[in-house]
């Protein structure tokens, strides 16, 4: 199979690999980078759980094409902790009781993430619009929906 | 099944790869890596142009021009095409409209493409290396064209009406979408485009639920016969979200709140 060249930062790290051409976003980050922090559910664009984002934008991984990436930054759920600190959504999933089985989680924060980077101060309807594209099947939302405007809260806290 | 991504500079080259066999153009993936992901084995290089013309949204003497490459997201949030927002904010979650783009939702099959649905209720011009189109005529024909963008007169929000019904709130597949522009003279519909999803393979006008608005006042004893027209000649799609017959017995019920709203 035909390999082709990507080169973006994911976490902030430089990658540059050889990947099959035609090759999925998620499949070369769970495969050849070994972040397994997106999660492939549907692989239809369906239930968010592949989350990522990319140049500031959420975005699904399992319909982006790697090679569609060069040059771009993208974060994922595994590298928010910092020096084995965890991210404050992370805290406040925890926290919360927001994850059961987890298979949706990194999903669910990035899509929270890419929310409280453009709007710092959710009110609960944006919180529940911002989580649309991700499907939960154990937790029924609401812890989910608490930890996001916990996280908020704790933010704006920690920067007054 | 190997697959290959083709790049080209400008959308005519892209057209022109797009002969090969088990080539299909590539805009945000939201379509063509689903089809790929699910299987289909027909499709083997996804061709894009990352033309930067593609991504322009222009909104000149009332009227807007929005590239094929220009995701639902960036529709939503800009300020000159706020009448017709609701209509872009209705396609997928969030991660979906930051990739999902204008020319791709006039290929997407029904249950998807609500925002064709708006298009065609806008009356749309689309543009393609093939030459204008009517939208009419582009959707019933979709197959083999490859769209730089459409362009439509922008409506003043209060005769731009659209709504989606889905089972999952906020979020769903559309059970059904409308959306209609409506001009109105001292309270007499002077016109209306009515536009339907999913109550055929493609989107389609609701032509006599037109007429029977004309010169009708938009109260519940005046739009009775446009409500009892909406249904003619709508071949609603079956599927897992609902059925023919469950699609037609609704659109009326949505399309009278919709009116009355």
């Amino acid at each position: 199979m035909a390999k082709v060249p990507v080169q973006f930062t994911l976490n902030g790290e430089e990658k540059a690999e050889f990947v099959d051409a035609g090759a999925t976003l998620i499949k070369v980050l769970r495969d050849k980078l070994g972040d397994t922090s997106p999660k492939g559910g549907c692989n239809q664009g369906t239930c968010g759980s592949c989350s990522v984002i990319i140049d500031g934008e959420l975005r699904l991984s399992c319909l982006t094409l790697a090679e569609t990436c060069n040059g771009a930054d993208i974060l994922t759920t595994g590298g928010l902790a910092r020096d084995g600190v965890l991210h404050p959504l992370q805290r406040a999933f925890m926290d919360e009781f927001a994850a059961q089985c987890g298979f949706c989680t990194p999903g669910m924060i990035m899509a929270a993430k890419a929310l409280l980077d453009s709007n710092p101060k959710p009110t609960r309807e944006d919180v529940i619009d911002a989580l649309s594209g991700n499907i939960c099947r154990c937790t029924g939302y609401e812890p989910i929906i608490r930890a996001v405007l916990t996280a908020a809260r704790s933010n704006s806290q920690n920067a007054a | 099944m190997p697959l290959a991504l083709k790049t080209y500079p400008t959308l005519a080259e892209a057209g022109s790869a797009l002969s090969d066999a088990g080539a299909r153009y590539i805009g945000g993936g939201t379509l063509v890596v689903r089809a790929a992901n699910e299987g289909d084995v027909s499709l083997s290089t996804f061709v894009r142009s990352t033309d930067p013309e593609l991504s322009v949204i222009k909104v000149e003497g009332g009227r807007a021009t929005i590239g094929a490459s220009v995701a639902m997201s960036a529709v939503a949030r800009h300020p000159d095409l706020s009448a017709i927002a609701k209509a872009a904010r209705a396609v997928g979650g969030p991660a979906i409209r930051n990739m999902a783009t204008v020319g791709g939702n006039l290929f997407a099959a029904a249950p998807y493409g609500d925002f064709a649905v708006a298009l065609l209720a806008l009356d749309a011009t689309v543009h393609t290396t093939a030459g204008d189109l009517g939208i009419e005529e582009f959707l019933a024909g979709r197959d083999g064209r490859v769209v730089a963008g459409v362009s439509f007169a922008v409506p003043p929000a209060e005769n731009f009406r659209f709504v989606k019904v889905s089972r999952v709130k906020p979020k769903g597949v559309a059970v059904l979408s409308i959306a209609a522009v409506i001009e109105a003279d001292a309270g007499k519909v002077r016109s209306a485009r009515i536009a339907l999803g999913c109550m055929a393979d493609r989107p389609i006008r609701a032509r006599s639920a037109e007429k029977a608005l004309a010169g009708a006042t938009l109260r519940e004893e005046d739009v009775a016969p446009a409500v009892a027209a909406i249904g003619e000649g709508v071949h609603p799609i079956t599927d897992a979200i609902a059925s023919a017959w469950y699609r037609a017995e609704v659109l009326p019920v949505h399309f009278r709140r919709l009116l009355l709203e």
